[in-house]
């Protein structure tokens, strides 16, 4: 227990601290998901063959391809891109990207893709009587979408969006490798100078445990407010 | 783009690939042998059997496979009598211990598709083998094993796919698989949108095979 203690003799405030980092990036990983999930919903069920050919490449290939392979390509090659993008507009200077910013991105991009799939499912699996009812009605588009269609799909959509909350949270874990101080990392940390990396990476299972416990227990009650009036 | 990169790590990277491949099917042959006895295990009426495949179950799906790896590769070699044990030859290694970590963790999520599978099989199917006379083994060898594995190849797919994904998981304790050898390429010649596109292709071809393989298998074993 000594190992955890808080202040300069343990690990505690150090794991304390990465936990929140874990959450951070979890979050802001959603939350850059959904803003992908936005833009490559409609495009997934779009009429259009280019749109819908965009769309599906996006969930193919980042479902396709190890979420590791996909860090390592941002991670290396994240600034570069950044650079070259800066150099068009006259900024020559070397420009280092902060690894919050490139981890939540890259799991955000993960994400993303999960995300598109159940937003998908959700709205084809609405009722076709209810597009055609606010066709019918004269509804302008926003209306139709924010009014009839997002709540519908909302209330499908929430326990999908659960499994893709856990699978963004585990998945933080693998942004370790590019030096992001977050669960991982520290134990990684505490077990190098401890020589102790059993009861570290045990630690870290039972945080992880600890998270996605949690994490379940608010999304049921999500889960119950918007299955009301069914 | 260069292309003459791309056309020089194809080659090694395919070869990579074949450690990717060893990985994954010796993992998942060991995840249906554990994912298919704490099925059976979590079905049984004893509570103490069905509490522990359940906490199994729940541990594995519940944290990063990063995790369970490290704790098998770094954390197990502090234990002082495993270290003295015949099993250190086994836990020595980073590829046995890569193998044993994704098998546990395959095993969980294989459980979880075999039990739903259990649970909705209809009950007629059982009834009929009892009105038979058929003796309880037999339909459940014949009857309600065969049912089961039917329903839960779409999700086991799907968990097949997962564990390809995950085998990569396996460049971090040394291992040089598709993952590996893709990262080591990339950081000595640093052209990483040439090397992803390479690995992800061939992750991507693998993906394809194996999703229509499962699909040819659903329909051949369709009713």
């Amino acid at each position: 227990m000594d190992l955890l203690a808080f202040g300069n003799t343990g690990w505690g405030d150090e794991l304390f601290f990465a936990t929140l980092m874990t959450i951070a990036v979890s979050i802001t990983a959603m939350i850059i998901g959904f803003c992908f999930a936005l833009i490559f919903t409609p495009l997934k069920l779009s009429k259009n063959k280019f749109l819908n050919f965009i769309g599906n490449s996006y969930t193919t290939i980042i479902r396709g391809v190890p979420e590791l392979l996909v860090i390592y390509l941002l991670f290396f090659g994240g600034s570069g891109a950044v650079m070259y993008v800066a150099s068009i507009f006259g900024y020559n200077k070397y420009i280092e990207i902060n690894a919050f910013l490139t981890g939540s991105f890259a799991i955000g991009i993960i994400s993303g893709a999960y995300s598109t799939e159940v937003f998908r499912g959700a709205i084809q699996s609405i009722d076709k009587g209810q597009f055609e009812a606010s066709k019918v009605l004269g509804l302008k588009k926003p209306v139709h979408f924010f009014k009839v269609i997002m709540p519908q799909m909302l209330r499908l959509a929430v326990p999908n969006l659960s499994n893709v909350w856990q699978i963004t949270l585990k998945d933080t874990s693998l942004i370790s490798v590019t030096g992001l101080v977050e669960i991982m990392r520290q134990s990684y940390i505490a077990a190098g100078s401890t020589r102790d990396p059993l009861f570290f990476y045990s630690f870290a299972a039972v945080l992880y445990l600890l998270l996605t416990f949690l994490s379940m227990k608010l999304i049921n009650k999500l889960e119950i407010k918007y299955r009301r009036g069914y | 783009m260069d292309l003459e990169l791309m056309a020089s790590s194809f080659p090694k990277l395919l070869n990579a690939t074949l450690v990717t491949l060893k990985l994954l099917s010796l993992s998942l042959i060991f995840g249906l042998i554990l994912g298919l006895f704490f099925a059976i295990l979590r079905l049984n009426k004893n509570i103490f059997l069905n509490r522990f495949s359940y906490f199994y179950s729940y541990i594995f799906r519940g944290t990063p496979l990063l995790v369970q790896i490290f704790i098998i590769y770094f954390g197990l070699g502090q234990i002082e009598f495993l270290r003295s044990s015949f099993l250190w030859i086994i836990l020595k290694e980073p590829y046995w211990c890569a193998i044993i970590a994704f098998s546990l963790n395959t095993g969980a999520y294989t459980s979880e598709i075999l039990r739903s599978a259990f649970e909705t099989i209809n009950k007629g199917f059982i009834e009929a083998g009892d009105s038979l006379g058929i003796s309880k083994k037999i339909i459940f060898y014949k009857i309600q094993i065969p049912i089961a594995i039917r329903q839960s190849l779409p999700a086991y797919g799907n968990e097949i796919i997962l564990m390809l994904k995950g085998t990569s998981l396996a460049s971090t304790v040394t291992l040089m698989d598709l993952t590996g050898v893709a990262k080591y390429i990339i950081s000595t010649t640093f052209k990483p949108i040439e090397v992803f596109i390479v690995a992800g292709g061939i992750y991507l071809f693998m993906t394809f095979i194996i999703h229509n393989f499962i699909r040819y298998l659903e329909k051949k074993y369709s009713y």
